[in-house]
């Protein structure tokens, strides 16, 4: 074992419904070292965080600290040994003042068992100014900007006595400044010699501040190691489990011209715009055409999907139709007009679970399928059979419940959803996300039949190949704008992650 | 190098977020100071027109039956801070006053702690039953409703029964008894309410109460005693709902059955428009006396009036009830 | 984060699934038995008929309650507008049968509009926004009424509450009517189908281009309606418009109702038939123990451990 550990994980698994999310991961942190963990959504980072700081207990394997096994049962040991997280969402409590959000739980008390105010205030200014903040700490928390909440949080993390502290995905949300503002803190804690686990997915920043890096990918542990030898490509080669050479011939092989450039867009979406969440995004998609959406997370990319059907409000910006405009932030219109959008998220904003799959097929579409608002049962199941089939939704029944199918699946029945609207432009944010490889390969195939078939197709994925496989034209996101446009050979991994990365053009042999 | 991030929010660094918080507690400070300022105009307008009004006597009945509802509305507001309800607290009032005069033969002590121990042991299982399984307040509550109730019922022979307290028992005090004039309960009213206020806001246990109402999961994250804070005040509100009643057992010297119907409701009513938030998260006793004045000013005025519907009192409750939660909702707003 | 579908629901939750879902019925089978057993005359078409028409308020109210907390949501109003609705009652009679009733069901309707504005073009919570009402509404129908009981002597109005029609009684027959109809909307139409797609996944909903704001406003609307139908059977039984009683703790056996009948709190799944089996149940549960002789405070204490129990062994279920 590692005898600078300060923390160690060996051979952890960790298994939900038969599902493994972590499956026999090792590694080991040391002291004062910026460890990076990185992978694809569904990797098992989250798995392991919460595993890290008791909120999950492992099914397999051991925790050590300092050598000495440990077993956190709940958060409040975990912290009690030391363990600090941080995560995306700023998770402190915005009404309570600052200073209180600093020190809740373990307030600073006077002789007769009340909080001792003054002392509370003046040591967090005290501890709130060695991270560059400065100010009245007795405002309320949800008064600051996220940026400010977040090193508050963190300032919070570290006074614990944390020996170890835990950032998911902590840049998410902040300007580039405040970004500086956190590395920059990262860098004393590392000279205090607070080991820190930084997860993301920024490239730049990984290898701005990490020493070392693991990467899981499905669960399992693919990489530990310094990150110094590995290079940009190697590392997301890791995450996505292809074969660099796989990528570098890819990138090779993308031929083709824009076959659609000469015809007349069908969807135009013009300077979209949305406080802090998108500026002046404009996308065309052309009938029978897949334009791709690609960026980081906070990009702006389901934002754009979900200002196109009208689920965003919007400042700014129009969409237009056929060129026929549709009404903004109204869901209705933009349906009625030929847009469907499917949801990232499905199990938040997609399936029904209670209900049936005949009835989640056909929700959107009750209007058509009744007269006088009477659903008429014959219309309903010829609809839902003809989906059933071609899709080849996998139930034991129409009257399933949806929620005991398989991701896969589940999907499935939110496109017969979709295409029961008979839309013209349909808008897929993660088709693809979270199911089996032959549910993929499906939705893929049907990707491409329905682009053949003149609906013009948005495409949001996280999965690089997927991307670039699937579509003509890519668009590149980044903190709300579009910042660049890939057409026909042009659409290689190499260039898309470039124009994520704003670095310039690059070779795919780095 | 990095320049320090200042506190005073940056322009364009999410003031959504900013804005909603300032918002919402705008919402209680506004409530509370409008609170305020309708009770002033209010005693104002009743000195003014209704000579009976500045009485002493008029004024000091006036803080005696502000008493009572006090005490209950002092563990609501507990109760609503971390994010819960408790529809109980009519039903366990009348239960504590049964119970308080069915003690008194046995002396003060036992007419004291009768009622405490049912009524704490009634808000103790609320507190378990929200906290360990996760079922919404407001139907554990309203069952509790219903159980105080039937036990009421149960130890009065179908309601039949009106426990009397003796005329010579030193429990009586504790409702008659009067010091410098004002009657006692207003007294313990007070203490209770002060020491309710250093409570929630000079306690760690106080904190916990504002956090588990205000972002329940960051609580949680926190390490804070979720479950435990939120068994504790409902235990509190079944305490002093049990408590008020035995006070007002003492003041009536028997053990009225039929108090205390929609008293739950006029205990909700003045938190919120004290300016506590409905949804958890933020408020003060101050704001909850605040309203309990109002109330009652209000209903003095109504009786000073003497023509109007007694009923009008609880129309008027719900009117302004129904204007500050609109109000709170607008002040809100702003979320993603 | 990796997918957790669930693929096969354990058997534990697939029995407690199941004991929330038919629970009503065996419970109901139960105390039918032992009725029938140790209870002398249960058995009697009179009892039958006293028992169907005590439950029937309750199961009327409990339609529309249904309706509501299929969409998540709830409506502590109900009795307060079934004091209203009586209350207006006697200020119309003089006009005619069927315009008191009408204008009692208008009130019931307004107050529904009125609940249903404040949850979905507001944005209050249910429980808040239904509070206003609770609070105020029974004051409000004590005002209308000035305070006094009326008795009701009109012969057609009266014969609503105590009359049969195809020898039902009356209110019976509402009831029975009414559960069909709900059933139906719940099942068959559109507005049914929405409101419990609603209630299941709200933001889905919305994605789904729902009209999710117009049909939480019907939803309210109805229970209010509902609610003022049960008002104006209750004083036609009663003979007397009494707004300071009638209906009240109404929100509290319609809630038991439709819990234990079956449907959820948390929404998505409206039970019809459960929901009224949860009203003949409550009335028989009260009627056994009236008729063994166990009073009133026994009987409120025992539907205050049916309601716990009937809402801890739903919640188990959506645990995910």
């Amino acid at each position: 074992m590692d005898s600078n550990s300060v923390l160690e994980v060996i051979g952890v698994s960790k298994e939900f419904g038969g599902i493994k999310a972590l499956d026999d991961v090792t590694f080991a942190l040391r002291a004062g070292e910026v460890h990076g963990l990185v992978g694809e959504n569904g990797a098992g980072k989250s798995t392991l965080i919460k595993v890290l700081t008791g909120v999950y207990q492992p099914d397999g394997g051991e925790l050590r600290q300092l050598g000495e096994p440990v077993a956190f049962g709940t958060p409040v040991q975990a912290q009690a040994a030391g363990i600090s997280t941080i995560y995306q969402e700023v998770n402190l409590v915005p009404l309570l003042t600052i200073a209180g959000n600093v020190f809740l739980g373990r307030e600073p008390r006077t002789r007769f068992g009340l909080i001792d105010r003054p002392r509370m205030n003046a040591m967090a200014a005290d501890l709130l100014a060695g991270y560059g903040i400065t100010g009245d700490v007795r405002r309320p928390l949800g008064s600051l900007g996220v940026g400010a909440q977040q090193m508050v949080a963190l300032a919070r993390a570290v006074s614990v006595d944390a020996r170890v502290v835990i950032m998911d995905e902590p840049t998410s949300s902040l300007e580039p400044r405040e970004v500086e503002t956190l590395l920059a803190v990262i860098g004393r804690l590392k000279a205090q010699g607070i080991a820190v686990v930084y997860v993301s997915h920024r490239m730049d920043e990984l290898y701005r501040i990490c020493d070392r890096v693991t990467v899981l990918r499905d669960g399992k542990l693919v990489h530990t190691g310094d990150l110094a030898g590995l290079d940009r490509i190697e590392l997301v080669s890791l995450m996505l489990g292809r074969d660099i050479s796989d990528i570098r011939a890819h990138g090779a092989t993308s031929f083709g011209e824009d076959s659609h450039a000469e015809k007349e867009p069908l969807l135009r979406a013009e300077n979209l715009s949305s406080p802090h969440r998108l500026s002046e995004v404009s996308v065309t998609i052309r009938p029978g055409e897949v334009v791709g959406l690609a960026g980081l997370l906070g990009s702006g990319r389901s934002e754009t999907a979900r200002a196109i059907i009208g689920a965003l409000p919007l400042s700014g910006g129009t969409v237009l139709l056929g060129g026929k405009p549709v009404r903004a932030g109204n869901i209705a219109s933009a349906m009625r007009a030929g847009i469907s959008m499917l949801a990232e998220d499905r199990k938040a904003d997609g399936i029904i679970p209670n209900l049936s799959v005949r009835e989640n097929i056909v929700l959107a579409a009750l209007p058509r399928l009744s007269r006088f608002g009477v659903v008429s049962r014959s219309k309903q199941d010829k609809i839902v059979d003809t989906f059933v089939k071609r899709l080849r939704i996998k139930a034991s029944s129409p009257d399933q419940k949806v929620a005991e199918l398989s991701g896969g699946n589940q999907q499935k029945v939110l496109l017969a959803r979709w295409l029961c609207m008979e839309p013209r432009i349909l808008l897929l944010d993660e088709p693809t996300r979270g199911i089996d490889v032959g549910a993929k390969a499906e939705v893929q195939a049907l990707i491409d039949e329905l682009a053949a078939d003149g609906l013009g197709v948005l495409l949001i994925s996280s999965e690089m190949e997927e991307l670039i496989d699937g579509a003509d034209r890519v668009v590149v996101l980044r903190e709300g704008a579009v910042v660049g446009e890939l057409a026909g050979d042009q659409v290689t991994e190499g260039n898309v992650l470039a124009a994520i990365a704003a670095v310039g053009e690059r070779n795919s042999d780095d | 190098m990095t320049a320090p991030t200042s506190l005073v929010p940056p322009t364009d660094s999410a003031p959504e977020m900013a804005a909603r918080t300032r918002r919402e507690l705008m919402a209680g400070v506004l409530q509370r100071q409008g609170a305020a300022i309708v009770l002033v105009v209010m005693v104002a307008i009743a000195w003014l027109s209704y000579p009976h009004f500045g009485t002493a006597d008029n004024l000091r009945e006036l803080a005696l039956q502000s008493s009572f509802l006090a005490v209950i509305a002092l563990g609501m507001t507990f109760v609503i801070i971390s994010g819960g309800i408790d529809l109980s607290v009519g039903s366990v009032y009348a239960l504590g006053g049964v119970l308080a005069a069915y003690g008194s033969q046995w002396g003060f002590v036992v007419a004291l702690l009768l009622p405490l121990a049912v009524c704490g042991l009634i808000g103790l299982i609320n507190g378990l039953l929200v906290a360990k399984t996760g079922m919404a307040p407001f139907i554990v509550t309203l069952a509790s409703l219903l159980f105080a109730r039937g036990l009421l019922l149960a130890i009065t022979q179908e309601g039949a029964t009106t426990y009397k307290i003796a005329p010579d028992s030193d429990f009586l005090a504790l409702g008659r008894g009067t010091f410098l004039g004002l009657g006692i309960p207003v007294y313990v009213a007070l203490i209770l309410c002060v020491a309710g206020s250093v409570l929630l806001k000079q306690t760690r246990f106080g904190q916990s109460v504002f956090a588990t109402g205000g972002a329940e999961s960051s609580a949680l994250l926190m390490g804070l005693p979720v479950a435990r804070t939120k068994v504790s005040v409902y235990t509190m509100s079944g305490l002093l709902a049990g408590f008020a009643g035995a006070m007002t057992a003492a003041y009536l010297q028997s053990g009225v059955t039929v108090i205390g119907i929609g008293l739950e409701l006029d205990a909700i009513s003045v938190v919120v428009i004290g300016g506590t938030l409905l949804v958890g998260g933020a408020g003060t006793i101050l704001g909850t006396v605040i309203g309990v004045l109002l109330r009652n000013v209000i209903q003095n005025i109504i009786n000073q009036i003497g023509t109007l519907d007694s009923n009008f009192q609880s129309v008027v409750s719900g009117a302004f009830l129904l204007v500050v939660v609109v109000i709170q909702r607008f002040l809100a707003r702003a979320r993603k | 984060m990796t997918s957790t579908d669930t693929g096969t629901r354990s058997s534990r939750a697939r029995k407690s699934g199941w004991l929330q879902a038919y629970g009503v019925y065996l419970a109901v089978v139960v105390l039918l038995a032992f009725n029938l057993l140790f209870t002398a005359n249960f058995l009697s078409g009179a009892n039958f008929r006293t028992q169907l028409l005590q439950a029937a308020p309750v199961c009327i109210v409990a339609l529309g309650m249904a309706l509501v907390i299929g969409t998540e949501g709830v409506d502590l109003s109900v009795g307060a507008v079934m004091a209203l609705s009586a209350a207006l009652i006697p200020l119309y009679l003089g006009y005619g049968v069927f315009l008191s009733i009408l204008m009692a069901l208008a009130a019931g309707l307004v107050a529904g509009l009125f609940n249903g504005f404040l949850v979905a073009y507001i944005g209050i919570q249910p429980i808040v926004a239904t509070l206003a009402l609770l609070v105020g509404g029974r004051g409000l129908a004590l005002v209308i009424a000035e305070g006094r009981l009326v008795e009701v002597r009109n012969p057609e109005f009266l014969a609503l509450g105590n009359d049969d029609l195809f020898g039902i009684p009356v209110s019976v027959l509402v009831a029975a009517v009414l559960s069909v109809v709900v059933g139906l909307l719940v099942r068959r139409t559109t507005f049914g189908r929405r409101l419990v797609a609603i209630g299941g996944n709200r933001s889905a909903s919305t994605l789904a281009g729902l009209p999710v704001k117009p049909v939480l406003l019907g939803v309210y609307a109805l229970c209010g309606v509902f609610a003022a139908v049960a008002g104006v059977l209750a004083t036609a039984r009663l003979g007397a418009s009494d707004p300071a009683d009638t209906g009240m703790l109404m929100e509290l056996s319609a809630i038991t109702a439709v819990v234990v009948g079956g449907t959820p709190l948390t929404g998505g799944r409206v039970r019809v038939l459960g929901t009224v089996m949860g009203a003949v149940l409550m009335q028989l549960v009260h009627a056994t123990l009236i008729k063994h002789d166990l009073p009133d405070s026994t009987a409120q204490m025992v539907q205050a451990a049916i309601i716990v129990v009937a809402v801890y062994a739903a919640r188990e279920r959506s645990s995910r």
